[in-house]
């Protein structure tokens, strides 16, 4: 077993891990953030991402021992401290962008990371971005409308659900 | 997965000391790595990650202009900085998806050369070199066949130098589930001819299209390849595809690659 140290959603945390221990088990297991969500654990499904050093990764695909030293962020410190869901959590509710929200913990990080590229995206560049986000309850035309409503663009051209 | 243990060296030097030890393996980005040994498809004694060596990161041109690759940088870091050659940019750009592309690096497709992975058609269209701890090695020496490369044991790809080519472009046929390359082909056309490397489709991994190359150094046109494909004989057949099926394929993908890079 060897420590690690990150820094998670601002705080600084350490645990010991094995060599083999991934980021999410790390996450999960030894810290207790369960927000983040292990769907496939073969990296297909973007349930578990994450930001390390602020881009988005798979943290099924990545060892804790490499995010040794580096600044992560979770779906747990997407919200502020008193529950106020940020703007692309308030817009998921708003337009129904999730079902059964299995993976909605990696839909919203990737987005974060998509809106920081990206500010104004089409909705074919977030088709394209989420393409490593898989949602099982097909949601995937409301979650384009709630991201393309985060970033305050104008949603009616999309389709009525 | 097996457990191992697990070293970040600082420089090249020490990362092939480190290479050293028995059963020791390089990883870089992981993102082939790391679901290969959950499937227990292999027991390393040691991961050597290079994601630390800050002298096989980064993106630059040398004297004759070349695009040099450190052979830890990113996908997503080669689609922003191989700006100088669009057709690499843009298939850096094109691998996997934005979470794969933040950890996967060049180094480690390369040392992996998975059949269907797309960097292997960009290095061998382009007449890259590759650059080891040890040695620089011909694209056209490097590629052995699937899974199979020149590298030795404990080598790491530290560099890549790609020429850069008047024209060229890369056109990836996706398999639906995987997203890898069912059928991809980059073509590169330099003064001196040009060069057509497919991936995706043959049990041998990479290869040149050799009569491909002929009709377009002579005519670097789509209507150079009318009704043009390999044999379909050493095509990969799996549920996805025939090998009939892959080898048209490969005819119309580089017929879309010379039309987009005309």
């Amino acid at each position: 077993m060897s420590q690690v140290k990150m820094t998670v959603n601002g705080k600084e945390m350490s645990g010991d891990v094995e060599g083999r221990t991934l980021l999410s088990q790390f996450l999960r297991d030894t810290l207790g953030l369960t927000g983040t969500h292990v769907g496939c654990d073969t990296s297909q499904c973007g349930a578990c991402v994450v930001h390390v050093d602020g881009q988005a990764v798979k943290s099924c695909a990545m060892l804790a021992m490499e995010a040794d030293g580096a600044e992560v962020a979770t779906i747990e410190g997407q919200a502020a401290p008193d529950g106020t869901l940020n703007t692309i959590q308030q817009a998921f509710q708003d337009h129904h962008g999730l079902q059964c929200g299995f993976c909605t913990p990696g839909m919203v990080m990737s987005t974060a990371a998509l809106l920081k590229e990206n500010p104004k995206p089409s909705e074919a560049e977030i088709r394209d971005y989420l393409e490593g986000n898989l949602c099982r309850c097909t949601g995937y035309h409301n979650i384009v409308k709630a991201i393309l409503a985060a970033s305050g663009q104008d949603v009616s051209a999309l389709a009525a659900e | 997965m097996y457990n191992f243990e697990f070293e970040k060296p600082a420089s090249i030097a020490d990362a092939v000391a480190a290479l050293g030890d028995e059963d020791a393996q390089a990883l870089g980005g992981g993102q082939t790595l790391i679901p290969t040994l959950k499937q227990r498809l292999a027991s390393p004694s040691k991961l050597v990650s290079l994601t630390g060596i800050s002298e096989m990161q980064g993106i630059c041109m040398d004297d004759d202009g070349r695009v040099c690759i450190g052979g830890a940088s990113t996908h997503a870091a080669v689609a922003e900085g191989a700006s100088a050659y669009p057709a690499l940019a843009a298939l850096a750009g094109g691998i996997g998806d934005p979470a794969v592309r933040a950890r996967g690096t060049i180094g480690g497709s390369l040392a992996n050369n998975d059949p269907a992975a797309c960097y292997p058609a960009a290095v061998l269209a382009s007449g890259a070199t590759i650059f080891t701890n040890a040695r620089e090695i011909a694209a056209d020496d490097y590629f052995q066949g699937m899974f199979t490369t020149a590298l030795d044991e404990g080598e790491i790809v530290t560099e890549i130098k790609f020429p850069v080519p008047e024209a060229a472009n890369y056109q990836k046929f996706e398999q639906p589930a995987s997203r890898f390359a069912m059928v991809g082909v980059f073509v590169a056309k330099f003064a001196d001819g040009v060069r057509v490397a497919v991936t995706g489709a043959s049990e041998d991994g990479v290869f040149r299209w050799a009569e491909a190359e002929a009709a377009l150094s002579a005519n670097f046109s789509a209507d150079a390849l009318a009704d043009m494909a390999p044999a379909a004989d050493g095509m990969i057949a799996d549920l996805h595809g025939t090998s009939e099926y892959r080898a048209h394929l490969v005819g119309v993908m580089t017929r879309r690659a010379v039309a987009a890079a005309s």
